[in-house]
């Protein structure tokens, strides 16, 4: 059944299909979640107000490690089975979670001035965060960095690869070592810590990024399978074409 | 009445400072990327098109048509 989407042809039919569904839906709970966040929340009985940064900061982050797993995930299948539809994954994941660990980084570091009296500490969390970051950069410039996109594919998903270590790193930070950043509150073994008035517009907004980054993935999946395409017609026209004059034989 | 309430709203206990920003922040990141994509897609949608225009025309010429 896998091997069925994996069909370019018939993945590029289903994701059509499926595009304008999560342009809807990311409106939709986006909407919703916005609305909880801003006027039908409560502010925290210690943080005050700044808890509605939580709602945008929060989703972020787990979209920044969600993209990287899922980037891994794609990378991994690039190299062992070589399809091109798991490379194409890869490549149209890796700006999206970029984004995510920017807005990650960004967000919290304007929670982090009024509530730790910083902008930013070199920490365990928010350094391999940054590091996350760099991996994201580190995977784009790689990627593109051959004439042969073969070996550009190749080498960025082993970096790709080989980073995955950062993201149990990333979780565990806040267990394994001292910070300021507060440890995880709702993807707990005993349960979410968090009332449910403030929980409603977190996992609003964590759906409509989810939903975002599938809408957003699809999109960039299609331009990178026609940038292919383009790419084969172009190099199929060089080799179709007569030599012209003598200096061609030179 | 409408006014102060509006203004409380933006003022958020005193962080307004901190969370606007963060929420304008991350419309423009996201909405900005959402932008960039499509015209990504569009561009190499028009890039083929032109290219395979002339190249099915030229097709049966080349005498592929196997």
């Amino acid at each position: 059944m896998l091997h069925q989407f994996a069909n370019p042809t018939r993945f590029l039919r289903l994701a059509a299909a499926v595009q304008p569904w999560m342009a809807g839906a990311t409106a939709v709970l986006l909407g919703l979640g916005l609305y909880f966040a801003l006027f039908a929340s409560p502010g925290d009985y210690q943080q005050g107000e700044t808890v509605r940064i939580m709602y945008v900061h929060v989703p972020s982050a787990w979209m920044a490690l969600f993209c990287y797993t899922s980037l891994a995930a794609a990378a991994a299948s690039s190299l062992i089975w070589r399809h091109p539809l798991a490379d194409v994954a890869a490549k149209a994941t890796a700006p999206v979670g970029a984004c995510f660990t920017f807005l990650a980084l960004a967000t919290g570091s304007l929670w982090g001035k009024p509530m730790w009296g910083t902008w930013w500490v070199w920490d365990a969390r928010l350094t391999s965060v940054l590091i996350l970051f760099f991996l994201y950069l580190g995977y784009m410039a790689l990627n593109n960095a051959f004439d042969d996109p073969g070996r550009g594919s190749r080498a960025s998903a082993i970096l790709a690869l080989v980073g995955f270590v950062n993201v149990p790193i990333i979780k565990f930070s806040v267990d394994w070592w001292n910070t300021l950043h507060q440890p995880a509150s709702v993807v707990k073994m005993d349960g979410p810590a968090i009332h449910p008035s403030m929980l409603t517009p977190l996992l609003l907004m964590a759906l409509g990024f989810t939903t975002y980054y599938i809408w957003v993935l699809l999109l960039r999946i299609r331009g990178e399978v026609t940038a292919n395409k383009v790419r084969n017609l172009r190099l199929r026209q060089v080799h179709e074409r007569p030599p012209e004059g003598s200096e061609a034989t030179g | 009445m409408i006014m102060n309430s509006m203004q409380d709203f933006l003022h958020m206990g005193g962080y307004g400072n901190f969370i606007w920003p963060a929420y304008i922040l991350v419309t423009v990141v996201l909405g900005g990327l959402l932008i960039t994509s499509r015209r990504f897609v569009r561009a190499a949608q028009a890039e083929l098109d032109s290219l395979d225009r002339p190249h099915r025309q030229s097709a049966p010429e080349a005498g592929d048509e196997a």
